[in-house]
C-alpha cells in the first residue's frame, strides 16, 4: 500500500501519536499454558493485538511423506480472524498469511533442536484475534513461548519486534496507524543467547545510516521483550508449584 | 524450493570451498553469474523480458489492463505481481496453484518495485475512484538454477522500462482504445541482490547447489539512490548483525553493477 504524508498529530517532537516515546513498546501481557488442548500454548496482548498461539507436537509426521529421516517437520500456520480488522477479511489464508507463515517457520527453525525428533512433525498455530500493527512479531514472541510450553528443547526462546522510520523518526514497534503512514518498516526476530538474526524483512525505503539505526533499535526492543518472555514463562511454572503445595498441604 | 537431498560428501565440499573463497563454477564468492538480458520478446504483451542468469532462465510478461482502483488509494493505479513455478523448470516444480515459494518470489519483487516507486501510479489513473490501469507482472520461470528472485527483479524491471501503455480517450463513461502507444512512468529502478550463508560466509547469487545447502537467504533490494527498499530473510538459518551490516555495504555496489544491464544511459 502506498504510504501517505503523516499529519503532525503529536506536539512535541519526542512523542508519538499514541503517547509513547521514540524507543518504547507499547504496553505488553503475555500469558503461558492458556488452552486446554494443545501441547504448549500462549497469549499475548501488544497493544491492541491480540494473538493467540497453540503448538501440538512432536508427533506423526501426517501425511507420511511429509516425514524429515534427519529431524521433525516443523509447519506452520499464521491467520488472521475475519473479524480481526476494520473490514471483515475473508477466513480463507491470503498470500500474506502464506508468505508469513512460511517466514515464522523460518525464524523458529533455528531454535528448535530438530534433530532430536526425526520422522515426526510439530505444528504451530497462530491466531490473530485482533490486529494492530505487528502482528507477525507479536505472534513469534508468543508462539515461541508455546513452544517452550510444550516442552520442546529450544537453543534459546525468539524474540521479536519491529522498528520504522515515521515521519522522519526512527521509532519502535509501530502500531497499525504507523506502519500505514509511516516511510519504512523493518520487523526483525531475535535469539538473544546466539545472536541469531532469525526474521528480518523490511518495505519502506531507508539509507544505510537510517537502516543501521533502524535495526538497531528492532534489537533493543527484541531485548526488552525476552524479559517479558522469560517472566511470563517463570509465572505459569510459579503457578503450578503453588498449585501442588496446596494440594499436598490439604491432604 | 521443494527439497532435494544433496549427499553429505557434496555438502561439506561445498563449505569447504566457500570456506577458501572458492566456489563450485569458479566464481569469487561476490561474482554474479553473467546474465544476459532481452527485452520485447513477446509481441502480445505490452512489455516483457527474458534473462539467463547462469543456465537460470526466468521470463517476465507484463500485461495492461484496466479495472477499479483500491478505495483508499481512488487516485492510483494498481500494480499486481504473480510467480509462476512453472512444471517444465525444474523436476521438483508441480502444477497447481501456487505454493509458499512462488508467493514469496512474487510478493519479494512486488515490494521491492512497489516500495521504491517504480512506476508512477498516479500517473495510471483513468478516473479517480472508478478506473485506473492495472499493471499485471507475471514472473514465468522456464528453468531453475538458483537465485529466482534476483533474475526475476531484474526481468521485471527491464520489461517495465520496454512496456508501451495504449493510448485512450473517454467517452461517455467508457474507455476507448486510440491508436498509438506511450511509455509506461517508471521514476526508480530497485535490483534485487541475494545473499546465501554457507559455512558462515556469504555468497552472492546462490546457484541451486548452493541454494540447497544453504543455511540462509538474505535479499535485498537497493534502489536508484542506494537506499534499502526491501529486505526478505528465508532459510532454516539465522544471520548475525555483522553479516547484514556487510551484506548491506555489498548489496550497493552489486545493484549498481546489475543496473548497468537493463537502465542504459
Amino acid at each position: 500500500m502506498p504510504k501517505k504524508k503523516v499529519k503532525k498529530t503529536a506536539n512535541e517532537k519526542d512523542i508519538r501519536h499514541d503517547g509513547r516515546k521514540l524507543n518504547e513498546l507499547r504496553p505488553i501481557k503475555i500469558e503461558v499454558g492458556v488452552l486446554g488442548n494443545a501441547d504448549g500454548s500462549a497469549y499475548i496482548e501488544q497493544g491492541k493485538n491480540k494473538i493467540l498461539a497453540g503448538v501440538y507436537g512432536p508427533k506423526e509426521a501426517h501425511p507420511k511423506h511429509l516425514a524429515l529421516p534427519d529431524r521433525t517437520r516443523l509447519r506452520c500456520r499464521y491467520h488472521m480472524a475475519p473479524f480481526s480488522v476494520q473490514e471483515r477479511r475473508s477466513p480463507a489464508p491470503s498470500r500474506r498469511d502464506i508468505e508469513l507463515s512460511k517466514v515464522i517457520r523460518e525464524a523458529f527453525e533455528p531454535s528448535v533442536f530438530t534433530e532430536y525428533y526425526p520422522r515426526t512433525s510439530i505444528d504451530i498455530f497462530i491466531e490473530v484475534l485482533q490486529a494492530d500493527g505487528g502482528t507477525r512479531c507479536a505472534s513469534i514472541t508468543a508462539a515461541s513461548l508455546a513452544l517452550a510450553d510444550a516442552g520442546i528443547p529450544l537453543r534459546d526462546l525468539v524474540s521479536a519486534c519491529a522498528a520504522g522510520k515515521v515521519d522522519g523518526r526512527i521509532v519502535l514497534d509501530l502500531d497499525d496507524k504507523e506502519d500505514k503512514e509511516g516511510e519504512a518498516d523493518l520487523p526483525l526476530a531475535y535469539m538473544s543467547s546466539q545472536n541469531a538474526i532469525t526474521l528480518l524483512q523490511m518495505d519502506g525505503m531507508l539509507t544505510g545510516e537510517e537502516f543501521d539505526q533502524t535495526m538497531n533499535l528492532a534489537l533493543e526492543g527484541c531485548k526488552q521483550i525476552y524479559q517479558l518472555q522469560k517472566e511470563a514463562l517463570k509465572a505459569k511454572y510459579l503457578e503450578v508449584k503453588e498449585a501442588i503445595n496446596k494440594e499436598s498441604e490439604e491432604q | 524450493m521443494t527439497s532435494s537431498v544433496v549427499a553429505k560428501v557434496k555438502q561439506r565440499r561445498m563449505a569447504d570451498l566457500v570456506s577458501l573463497g572458492k566456489r563450485l563454477d569458479e566464481r569469487g564468492l561476490m561474482d554474479y553469474r553473467e546474465a544476459q538480458v532481452e527485452t520485447g520478446v513477446v509481441e502480445k504483451a505490452e512489455g516483457s523480458a527474458r534473462i539467463r542468469l547462469g543456465k537460470t532462465e526466468v521470463l517476465v510478461g507484463i500485461k495492461i489492463g484496466i479495472g477499479e482502483p483500491f478505495s483508499d488509494v481512488p487516485n492510483q493505479g494498481v500494480l499486481t505481481v504473480n510467480a509462476e513455478l512453472v512444471p517444465l523448470a525444474s523436476p521438483t516444480f508441480e502444477p497447481g496453484p501456487p505454493g509458499e515459494d512462488a508467493i514469496e518470489l512474487a510478493r519479494v519483487v512486488d515490494r521491492g518495485i512497489r516500495e521504491s516507486k517504480a512506476i508512477d501510479l498516479e500517473n495510471l489513473c483513468i478516473e479517480p475512484g472508478k478506473k485506473v490501469f492495472i499493471v499485471f507482472i507475471d514472473l514465468y520461470v522456464l528453468n531453475y538454477d538458483g537465485n529466482l528472485i534476483d533474475a526475476s527483479a531484474l526481468a521485471a524491471l527491464a520489461a517495465l522500462l520496454n512496456t508501451k501503455v495504449f493510448n485512450y480517450e473517454v467517452k461517455e463513461g467508457e474507455v476507448q482504445i486510440k491508436p498509438g502507444y506511450k511509455s509506461l512512468p517508471i521514476r526508480n529502478y530497485p535490483i534485487a541482490i541475494t545473499f546465501a550463508k554457507i559455512n558462515d560466509k556469504l555468497v552472492v547469487d546462490p546457484q541451486l547447489e548452493e541454494e540447497q545447502v544453504m543455511d540462509a537467504r538474505l535479499t535485498m533490494t537497493i534502489e536508484k539512490d542506494e537506499k534499502v527498499c526491501a529486505l526478505q530473510k528465508a532459510g532454516n538459518g539465522y544471520f548475525r548483525i555483522q553479516q547484514i551490516s556487510e551484506a548491506a555495504k555489498i548489496a550497493r555496489q552489486k545493484a549498481a553493477e546489475l543496473r548497468k544491464l537493463v537502465v542504459k544511459k
